[in-house]
């Protein structure tokens, strides 16, 4: 069945693909419109990986954005939609930095403090989004709904914690959680010619999606997700507990969530989280986990895309275009890729069935044939 | 057949809803006035119910509530809308953009309009081809403040009085004072007196300053109601929400119950965007989650206008009092009748038999009174929380007696019955 399989992997790519030349095709008519030359600007975007800087940027950025698309990802396997990660992560980070930064940590060994940290990130993560599972178990409460409440208290938490009357200190016009010391952080690997360093902690990333990809394809736990969500009721029939696997998914989609702000908490140069510490990253994660339908490789490519073409934003303001372009890029993209999987989700529907019936039909004739 | 006739047809027995007479609301109202009134005097906590801080509470809760009716409208038909808050991001600019050339109204169309072509884009992504209506939602929140932003440092930048990030700024609509009424109000209300002082203050705060645009939104909430339940068209749209194949098969035509709701929830959310335009200025990041606090307002009104419209109440009290009442007392004064609401859900849900739901309002009720003795004041980042722990609580407590229209978030496909 070569045929199939080339057939499958061609329609796999064609709508990512076309939703990127789609978004391409839109913002060069924005551009138009609004009196600039696309090629300029897609040129300079272009160009800016030119430097060194940028492309590590990319990277760095691009393993943080992937651990939210698994966090997302492990809810979307059982169509569970944990809108939560932005609020999970935030709170979690937060937290985490606090207690690295607290100074009985500094007497303990490096590796041991890492770990705590860690710890508490993914505990942090897992208890806010257990909030959400425990109210759609027992109160059956959507999730959509009661993580977009929990992501707003917890910007509010965060807020009211990151206050020097409560957890944070006032270093010069910047209010943070107290510095981690010397040995608290993980190194990072410095490149010449470049003033940005590659995080250490891409590495997490990588782990995290082999265990991702390993769970999903090789344990009993993986297969129960990916039945859950394909049909609950067959679930049930086969003897899962559909309440067991939602509080578990859901536990492990907010620790792997509390892991999207280590990379900058352990290896970004402010050692401790303020009121800079990046935001919004849990939609990006959705987006991304969109785009690369949850697929442990396709993130990875959705992840760089989504990374590059922030990191090539910075350029545009250069040709004197709003850095915003790239923001309607990617909002066309998650669009225009949901609709392409959908149609393409229907037009394999009728190759099966075209398949189906020559299947059908071939016999019959050969049937007649011999009769004739 | 002899057999027939012996049987017996029970008439089925449907459970009176428990509608209250007008006067029995009346004196509810009157109770509760009478409630805030005792509170305010022990607290001393004079901006509970002050003419001005009810001017604030109106000013935050109008748009909460258009966003709400917004979110009403698209869910009625089946089609869950978290794309408001992008939706009203587009209304700002609208707004922002017609506003500083052509006056507040010119504001307010484009506005609504740029809010219908949200509406439009989500009907399209999610009817037309059939997307998972969140997935869309999130999209189009992604989408909206990139393009808002993108083309408000075009346009704006070199506008008089614009920026890279805000508009020029834009006059206000008309607005009502009832003259001689206001000024007699006052004078009552300074007084301090048990209860009409109280009442003077609330009925002040209504009469006194108050926009045309917040007049537009209770009237479009009395409409929308009056459409939505007592016309056919009414009828056809909430049956595609929840039956869309029995309403198929009576020859509704659905597709189009659906464009037109999501073309009204995409208006609506336009004009609660421009709602925050107008007599200011369009600011990026200017919506700052109202669209999202308006869907707990229908969540919380359980998909009912007049229930929404007291979320919005609520939420825009909690809101626009903390920003009015600099001292912070007014707050702290209102843990205290939010503890006394949740012992009355408490008493309530024990007498229906939800023994823990009741355990669980009293304990909340008594860390409320607990935390309300123990400090001076409420910090304000907590108090901007409180709408959405409210609808969490809210979901957590009332859940069976919540009900969304039953084909909500579901994707219907022509004869797919």
């Amino acid at each position: 069945m070569t045929g199939s399989r080339s057939r499958r992997i061609l329609l796999g790519a064609a709508a990512p693909i076309g939703a990127i030349i789609f978004s391409l095709l839109v913002t060069s008519l924005l551009l138009i419109v609004t009196g600039h030359n696309p090629f300029e600007a897609f040129g300079a975007m272009t160009s800016a990986f030119e430097r060194i800087r940028v492309v590590l940027g990319a990277v760095n950025q691009a393993a943080v954005y992937y651990l939210a698309a698994v966090a997302v990802a492990i809810g979307f396997k059982m169509n569970l939609f944990n809108i939560g990660v932005d609020g999970q992560y935030r709170l979690a980070a937060m937290l985490a930095a606090v207690v690295a930064g607290t100074s009985w940590m500094s007497s303990l060994p490096g590796f041991l403090r890492i770990a705590i940290t860690l710890i508490v990130a993914m505990a942090v993560g897992a208890a806010w989004a257990g909030i959400a599972a425990l109210l759609k178990v027992t109160r059956g409460v959507s999730e959509v709904i009661s993580t977009i409440m929990l992501n707003a208290i917890a910007t509010f938490i965060v807020a009211y914690l990151l206050t020097p009357q409560m957890l944070a200190v006032l270093d010069g016009n910047n209010i943070s959680t107290p510095k981690i010391t010397e040995g608290g952080q993980l190194p990072v690997v410095s490149f010449t010619g470049s003033t940005t360093p590659l995080y250490s902690l891409v590495l997490l990333s990588i782990i995290v999606g082999i265990i991702y990809a390993l769970v999903l394809s090789r344990t009993v736990f993986g297969f129960s997700i990916k039945a859950t969500g394909m049909s609950e009721t067959a679930a049930v029939a086969s003897g899962i507990s559909v309440n067991k696997m939602i509080i578990s998914a859901m536990l492990l989609s907010g620790a792997v969530a509390g892991l999207v702000g280590m990379p900058e908490l352990l290896n970004g140069s402010s050692a401790s989280y303020s009121l800079n510490f990046p935001t919004g990253i849990g939609f990006t994660g959705i987006a991304i986990a969109l785009l690369g339908r949850n697929h442990p490789v396709g993130m990875v490519f959705s992840a760089l895309l989504w990374a590059g073409l922030d990191s090539s934003a910075n350029a545009l303001q250069g040709v004197g275009i709003p850095r915003e372009l790239v923001t309607i890029m990617q909002g066309i993209i998650v669009l225009s890729v949901v609709v392409a999987y959908e149609y393409v989700r229907r037009y394999r529907l009728v190759l099966e069935a075209k398949d189906v019936a020559k299947a059908l039909a071939a016999p019959k004739t050969g049937a007649a044939a011999t009769t004739a | 057949m002899s057999a027939d006739s012996e049987v017996v047809v029970t008439p089925p027995t449907y459970k009176a809803r428990r509608s209250l007479p007008p006067a029995a609301w009346l004196g509810i109202v009157a109770a509760g006035i009478a409630v805030v009134s005792l509170v305010r005097i022990w607290t001393g906590a004079d901006n509970l119910d002050s003419s001005g801080a009810i001017q604030a509470a109106i000013t935050a809760a109008v748009p909460i509530a258009l966003a709400g009716l917004s979110g009403l409208w698209s869910e009625r038909a089946g089609v869950v809308n978290i794309g408001i808050e992008g939706m009203m991001i587009l209304g700002t600019f609208g707004a922002g953009y017609a506003g500083y050339q052509w006056g507040p109204w010119a504001g307010v169309f484009f506005g609504v309009v740029c809010g219908l072509l949200g509406g439009l884009l989500l009907g399209l992504v999610t009817i037309t081809v059939g997307v998972d209506h969140i997935i869309a939602g999130v999209a189009i929140n992604i989408l909206a403040p990139g393009l808002t932003l993108y083309l408000s440092r075009l346009l704006f930048t070199d506008a008089p009085g614009g920026g890279q990030r805000q508009s020029p700024p834009i006059s206000d609509v008309g607005r009502i004072t009832l003259p001689w009424l206001s000024d007699w109000l006052g004078e009552i209300e300074d007084k301090g007196w048990f209860f009409v002082s109280d009442l003077a203050g609330i009925i002040r705060g209504f009469t006194t300053n108050l926009s045309l645009l917040s007049i537009l939104a209770a009237v479009l909430i009395v409409v929308s109601t009056f459409i939505l339940w007592r016309t056919r068209l009414g009828l056809r749209l909430r049956s595609v929400g929840e039956a869309p194949y029995a309403a198929e098969s009576l020859g509704v035509n659905v597709f189009r119950y659906k464009y037109i709701a999501v073309m009204i929830s995409g208006s609506l959310a336009g004009l609660a965007g421009a709602f925050l335009v107008v007599g200011l200025k369009f600011q990026d990041g200017q919506t700052g989650g109202r669209g999202f606090i308006g869907l707990a307002a229908m969540i919380f009104g359980n998909w009912r206008p007049y229930g929404m419209a007291m979320g919005a109440g609520l939420f825009g009290y909690t809101d626009g009092v903390q920003q009015y009442d600099s001292s912070g007392t007014a707050m702290h004064a209102f843990l205290i009748l939010v503890a006394l609401a949740l012992i009355a859900v408490a008493i309530l849900q024990y007498r229906s038999g939800h023994k823990i739901v009741a355990a669980v309002a009293a304990v909340i009720a008594a860390f409320c009174l607990w935390w309300f003795s123990a400090t001076d004041e409420l910090p304000q980042q907590l108090v901007k929380a409180a709408p959405y722990a409210i609808t969490l609580l809210v979901m957590a407590l009332a859940s069976q007696n919540l009900r969304m229209p039953k084909a909500d978030g579901l994707i219907y496909r022509k004869g797919g019955g």
